[in-house]
């Protein structure tokens, strides 16, 4: 069994596949590491610590680089499978990180209900009457319970899971079709993207609404991740590099801060001319407005000049963490979930002053941290490998 | 947003220092008042005012009514009653409310037509968002909601004042409210009215430890002394609008 597996990883990393990139590229894991630090701490009401992250900055957050990524990866792992063993088996793949996917959420949801179970029962203030209907569908577990499992129920900051589910349950075929032909699989995603714009369509919620990630439209970014896995990024590579791209993206940057400051201090919305606001807002999250796009794409084309391939800080102590976090990013993103749960109830019953938040803060990066760490233990124990020097050939096993 | 609090907490506290503490308003509530500015007139109060007779209706949603037989007396409404009567001497104000717990937008929009017709009000104090947020109506048609309220009152005659939703830290993690304030905010902004912003004055007197929003009490008396302050703080920013409608020269 183990052997087979070396076989087959070895047959990876020799990169016979063309299409397919034949070394993983650890910048992938360091952002999707970092990604996932961020939405930790975007999830945290009230977290002081939470105003470095980059939503206080400019239109996009760690959603789209996440996203990005999993989309990269995605066809990084599952392309390759698909070219040496076929659709069926591929595609079987995809479905069981799907499944796992999906109970990973109900775990979470699980925990989610014991949260706000106990808040029903102890908090109780006047003030509040109203919030606290938010805590009516305890009154009706069944139908709570059984819409959250069919993913039409999703508490406050549970959407990213849902979507992942959906976008690999989609992915095979789209794979299918961006091994074939990846430029027409591009223009098919964002004929959809184009369509959902048109006719506003999304998959419903309980108990009316719809969903916080429209996955017709964040399939656009998934695909184009994929599609750059899939050789697309080569193609670009002289758009990237060219100094005019780069001009453009600098620009965007400047321009995206500037009104985003105007967020912060209500009072500067005065000096945004009316044609300018007129045109940009809203800025939509559900269905990633362009202008969402827009900046992860210049955050993208900065951040690959700044950062090489061959970067050697990539292989430092100090991207560590980081890198080891992007590489098991399921387990990491759910234990990410659970503590800013557990950091806002730290909050709520003990203090929630600075000096918490911070400490909060740090101490759930560092629970990911050790998370993965000891994930990565595991992997090399079952694998039976645990003599095995961990060195790069580790890196490439990471999971899409 | 949320988390630019630091220095915005920083140079509130510089603009406190500077401003002189005005005489009928009690501490805990003078720490937000400079969050509660506005930019635009409320033209029609204004006259209104001149006349001396202001109708306020204000329609809402729980959080525009606290607990208990006199809960309605305790309430920001009637405390927004008192101070404006205190504000404005010898104009007959009298504020009506049209209250009722778990309204979205929509549905106190199109109750407000119906109502503008017998109350006549030269004033529509407007709180909601929270309904919205904990049912996910779609932000956009929760704004599109809020349009066409707006344009009902203001096509009867009246000025339009919003009220997003409360600070609560406990229900944080469950209520998304960021959509809805952000929705509040930019129609407010687009519409030119003033937005009475309850979640970033309850915010800032949590974080100034003014008040607990922690404690799991069922007592009213921080409840009440919050809605006093939320009644004379929504007094200031009419004020505030009148203040900027009067024609040069004319005072109130």
């Amino acid at each position: 069994m183990a052997e087979k597996r070396d076989e087959r990883n070895a047959a990876m990393s020799t990169g016979v596949m063309p299409a397919v990139a034949s070394k993983r590229d650890l910048r992938l894991d360091l952002f999707r590491g970092l990604a996932l630090w961020l939405i930790f701490l975007d999830h945290i009401p009230s977290n002081v610590v939470s105003w470095v992250t980059i939503r206080n900055y400019g239109f996009s957050d760690a959603t789209e680089i996440f996203v990005f990524i999993s989309g990269y990866t995605a066809a990084f792992v599952y392309g390759r499978s698909m070219q040496q063993n076929g659709f069926i088996v591929a595609g079987a793949r995809v479905l069981k990180r799907a499944w796992q996917i999906y109970v990973a959420h109900v775990f979470l949801f699980a925990i989610y209900l014991a949260e706000i179970a106990y808040v029903a029962h102890s908090f109780d203030n006047p003030l509040y009457t109203e919030e606290m209907g938010i805590l009516n569908f305890l009154q009706h577990p069944d139908e709570t319970i059984i819409q959250a499992l069919l993913l039409k129920f999703k508490p406050v900051n549970m959407d990213v899971l849902p979507l992942y589910i959906v976008l690999l349950l989609g992915f095979a075929p789209a794979l299918w079709l961006l091994l074939r032909s990846a430029t027409g699989a591009l223009i098919a995603s964002a004929a959809l993207y184009a369509l959902m714009w048109q006719f506003d369509f999304n998959i419903p919620s309980y108990p009316r609404g719809s969903w916080v990630f429209n996955p017709f439209a964040w399939q656009l970014l998934f695909v184009f991740g994929a599609w750059c896995a899939l050789g697309g990024a080569q193609r670009l590579k002289r758009w990237i590099e060219s100094p005019v791209t780069l001009a453009f993206a600098v620009v965007y940057i400047i321009f995206a801060f500037s009104i985003t400051l105007t967020w912060h201090f209500p009072r500067l919305a005065a000096y945004v001319p009316h044609v300018v606001s007129e045109l940009i807002y809203p800025i939509n999250k559900t269905n990633l407005d362009v202008l969402r796009i827009a900046h992860f794409l210049s955050l993208a084309v900065i951040t690959l000049r700044l950062v090489p391939r061959d970067w050697p800080a990539l292989n430092s102590w100090w991207a560590y963490p980081a890198v080891l976090c992007g590489q098991h990013s399921l387990e990491i993103f759910c234990l990410g979930v659970f503590l800013s749960f557990a950091g806002h109830f730290v909050f709520t019953e003990v203090s929630n002053v600075v000096a918490v938040q911070v400490a909060v803060s740090i101490a759930g990066i560092a629970a990911m941290t050790g998370a993965a760490m000891v994930i990565a233990w595991y992997k090399r124990v079952e694998r039976g490998g645990s003599a095995r020097p961990p060195d790069t050939p580790s890196y490439a096993r990471g999971k899409a | 947003m949320k988390s630019l609090r630091a220095p915005l907490l920083l140079s509130v506290a510089l603009v406190v220092l500077c401003v002189p503490a005005s005489a009928e308003m009690p501490a805990a509530c003078r720490v937000a008042e400079p969050e509660v500015v506005t930019a635009f007139p409320l033209p029609r109060t204004a006259d209104a005012i001149v006349k001396k007779k202001l109708d306020v209706l204000v329609i809402g949603a729980g959080s525009s009514v606290l607990p208990g037989k006199d809960g309605a007396e305790k309430a920001y409404p009637a405390r927004l009653q008192k101070a404006l009567i205190e504000k404005y001497p010898g104009v007959a104000v009298n504020v009506q409310t049209d209250i009722k717990r778990s309204r979205t937008a929509a549905e106190m929009s199109a109750q407000l037509i119906s109502l503008l017709g017998t109350a006549r009000p030269a004033l529509v104090i407007w709180q909601t968002g929270t309904i919205d947020a904990m049912r996910a109506v779609d932000p956009d048609r929760f704004g599109t909601n809020l349009d066409s309220g707006i344009n009902a009152a203001r096509s009867a005659g009246a000025d339009v004042v919003l009220v997003n939703s409360q600070y609560s830290p406990r229900t944080e993690s469950m209520i998304a409210l960021g959509a809805y304030n952000e929705s509040m905010r930019w129609v407010a902004l687009q519409q030119e009215l003033p937005l009475f912003d309850r979640f970033g004055i309850m915010r800032l007197w949590s974080e100034e430890g003014t008040f607990n929003f922690h404690s799991a009490t069922k007592k009213l008396d921080t409840a009440e002394r919050v809605h006093d302050c939320i009644g004379r703080l929504l007094a200031t920013l009419v004020a505030e609008g009148v203040r900027l409608a009067a024609p040069p020269g004319g005072g109130r």
